[in-house]
């Protein structure tokens, strides 16, 4: 993960003082306006900003961890879930009388997921690398089981619900329709990344990628790199459960699906879609794998094995994610330089659509066989029927992987070359 | 009670035997590649499933062959064709790697068999009663379970330590250059580790696949667990790998059998908590219903007490 900030540094040198700023007044004003668009003024449209905004901070949070620390976790939902569970906990008792606004809801889910990364992570930070992710893992499965075992803290299988409407106080910003709720969770959503920006950039912030880049020579500089990364552990923590404490807000209900393993999972594969090197990278993976999930999920129940794939192949040959693709591009966005790159890509898309094609037409043949007897072999791709029970659409999609795996093979020398020209030209 | 205890501690040597069966490819695998794979149990899985497909062609006892020899072939092309890749960008890269290859596999295994558990009964040849304890009975799978896993004890412990390849396969961690201009293949020698530890976890899953359920979350359900053998036991350490199963394996199947709770030995000590304490719902957990966190606990309490597990030598 080394380059942590490189986008930023560069930002912060060589720009106009204000440029950056107007830049974020720009984004700032797109969110508010965003569930006015087109596209996103139903509610179905404004929960998923909602649900991309939540994610977003959550796999910020994550980062501050792995992309900053260098601590992969594999139970950074516990955070989450405390929070969240901490969150609810606030809302019941605002439910019944007490006199404080919902908006101040997410406070609480900050201050439970800040316990709850100060007490674990005073056992967990002792080690980096490998056994730190295995604690992790530990943790996790400790805490998941845990909500099973107090149903009278965490409510067990059902869960535990509030509402957020009911409230004495709501200073003129009630917590009532999708929208209102939408843009509490941004007021949350910005504030929260813009201090965990500037977090990265206090020289504690500066230490932890000292810690992730070179423990040993931290130590010899005279920093205790288990203190260093106790202290990234807790910030982490703080803002998975302030995220939580929004979840708890949007669904005014926290189950301990909260704190599994699988929500875990999902935010690490956000943050490293993204790109883990890249501040705005983990912002990127949450809206991507939040829109995937639920788009996708409409359209075909494989839309986890899409996911597994389109992980190990950034894994394989994108391991600085969305973001990095993105500023690889920008170094040769010269518009002919850009243009033989594109060209390029033109020729290769054919036998990758080929190969996407072919292997979606088998797996989609084979869900339907196994996971959906009940519905016949008899099904629709897109606009074509075809029969799951006869040899011919396997054979196509056989012939469509297989020729389209070696056609990729032949193609790639000439995005190598048309790179190459295009990096000598800008 | 001598009942309690005889039956108790011979089904956690069971326990701890499959724990151990599950966990050695994995120390295997970790103490001479530096890999941890999160993709062993989605392997062990894989050979269940294998097992009982094979099984319903050609018998259980081909089946015991077949399953994990393409468990190993798999594994060989997991390592050859992806998990190389990754090698050079350090073991952070490798987990993330083994990870997303987790989901794949379950995918892909719900994908051919669907979500549902298989009716993957215990073979007939296997099913007949061993022996007979305080009038329950042992059966013989459950025999053939506990000798496969000690064989494969043994068979790792000579490999490794008696055989000139188990000295090549170790040097290939520590000194891969020296060894690569001694004219060894040390890449082919990974995808040879890589390959017999997916193996043992195929193996692995034809005995654990009909002792548990064999259906896609078998996987999440086992993975941790064996994660928290090796930590205790000592990453890398395979006589600590046996160890570390039989105390989780015995202690979980006590924890099973016994059914009071802290709130009851305070009682028995003369102290009362009431009702409305706020530890009260804590105390009144029954040790029976916290069985399935023992492992976790106990990871937690050595990583507090002795960071590199039992019989660790190194540390991480």
């Amino acid at each position: 993960m080394s380059g942590a900030t490189a986008a930023g540094e560069h930002g912060a040198r060589s720009a106009v003082p204000g440029r950056r700023t107007w830049r974020l007044l720009a984004a700032v004003a797109l969110l508010v306006a965003l569930p006015y668009l087109p596209g996103f003024q139903s509610d179905f449209g404004r929960s998923l900003l909602t649900q991309m905004a939540i994610a977003a901070v959550f796999a910020l949070s994550f980062n501050l961890l792995f992309g900053q620390t260098g601590l992969l976790s594999f139970g950074h939902a516990v955070y989450f879930g405390l929070g969240g569970y901490a969150a609810i906990g606030l809302m019941r008792a605002i439910n019944h009388g007490l006199p404080l606004p919902m908006l101040a809801v997410p406070l609480a889910g900050a201050a439970g997921g800040l316990l709850a990364g100060a007490v674990f992570g005073a056992v967990t930070t002792r080690r980096a690398g490998t056994i730190f992710a295995l604690i992790s893992l530990g943790v996790g499965e400790l805490v998941y089981a845990a909500t099973f075992m107090l149903p009278g803290i965490f409510g067990g299988e059902e869960g535990i619900t509030a509402s957020r409407t009911r409230a004495t106080v709501d200073f003129g910003f009630p917590l009532g329709s999708q929208l209102q709720v939408y843009y509490a969770v941004l007021l949350w959503t910005v504030a929260a990344a813009l201090a965990m920006y500037a977090f990265t950039r206090t020289p504690a912030g500066r230490m932890c990628n000292a810690v992730r880049d070179n423990p040993e020579r931290a130590e010899f500089i005279g920093y205790n790199t288990q203190r260093v990364r106790f202290i990234a552990f807790a910030m982490a923590g703080l803002f998975a459960g302030l995220a939580g404490g929004l979840h708890a807000i949007n669904y005014e209900i926290v189950s301990a699906d909260a704190v599994s393993a699988q929500r875990s999972g999902t935010v690490l594969i956000m943050a490293y879609i993204g790109g883990a090197a890249y501040f705005i990278g983990p912002i990127l993976g949450a809206i991507v794998i939040t829109w995937l999930q639920s788009s996708l999920s409409d359209y075909t129940s494989a839309w986890l094995l899409y996911l597994g794939v389109f992980f190990i192949v950034m894994i394989l040959y994108a391991p600085s994610g969305l973001a990095g693709l993105i500023v690889m591009h920008r170094r040769v966005a010269r518009p002919r330089a850009l243009a033989g790159v594109l060209a390029a890509y033109g020729i290769a898309l054919v036998p990758l659509a080929l190969m996407a094609g072919g292997a979606i037409l088998a797996i989609e043949m084979g869900y339907r066989l196994s996971t959906q007897p009940e519905l016949g072999t008899r099904m629709r791709l897109l606009w074509m029927p075809l029969d799951a029970a006869s040899p011919s659409p396997w054979i196509v999609a056989a012939v469509a992987l297989v020729g389209g795996l070696l056609l990729f093979r032949a193609v790639v020398p000439v995005v190598a070359s048309a790179w190459e020209r295009a990096a000598a030209r800008a | 009670m001598l009942e309690l205890v005889t039956v108790s501690l011979l089904n956690g040597v069971v326990y701890g035997l499959l724990l151990f069966m599950l966990s050695s490819g994995l120390t295997l695998i970790f103490s001479m590649m530096g890999v941890l794979n999160f993709a062993h149990a989605s392997l062990f899985m894989l050979g269940a499933y294998l097992s009982f497909q094979f099984g319903r062609w050609v018998g259980f006892w081909p089946a015991l062959v077949v399953a994990p020899l393409v468990c190993g072939v798999v594994g060989a092309a997991i390592e050859r064709y992806g998990l190389s890749r990754v090698h050079a960008r350090g073991h952070v890269a490798e987990i993330l790697f083994t990870f997303g290859l987790a989901y794949l596999i379950e995918e892909l295994v719900t994908m051919v068999w669907g979500r549902n558990a298989v009716a993957n009964a215990v073979p007939a040849v296997i099913d007949f009663p061993l022996f007979h304890v305080f009038g329950s009975t042992f059966p013989a799978y459950k025999g053939l379970m506990m000798l496969i896993s000690l064989a494969m004890f043994a068979f790792l412990y000579l490999a490794l330590k008696k055989t000139r390849i188990g000295l090549v396969i170790q040097a290939a961690l520590t000194h891969p250059k020296m060894l690569s201009a001694l004219g060894h293949d040390v890449p082919g020698v990974f995808v040879l580790v890589f390959a017999v530890g997916s193996a043992l976890a195929g193996l692995a899953g034809v005995i654990g696949g009909f002792m548990l359920l064999t259906q896609p979350t078998l996987a999440h359900a086992i993975g941790p667990i064996v994660f928290v053998v090796v930590v205790v036991g000592g990453l890398g350490s395979l006589s600590g790998a046996l160890i570390a199963s039989m105390l989780i394996g015995i202690l979980q199947t006590f924890a099973v059998a016994v059914d009071y709770s802290l709130l009851d030995l305070f009682r028995a000590l003369g102290v009362i908590v009431s009702r409305g304490s706020p530890v009260y719902e804590l105390l009144a957990i029954k040790l029976a219903t916290a069985a399935p966190i023992v492992p976790y606990l106990l990871l937690v309490l050595m990583l507090i007490v002795r960071p590199r597990g039992l019989l660790g030598t190194r540390d991480v």
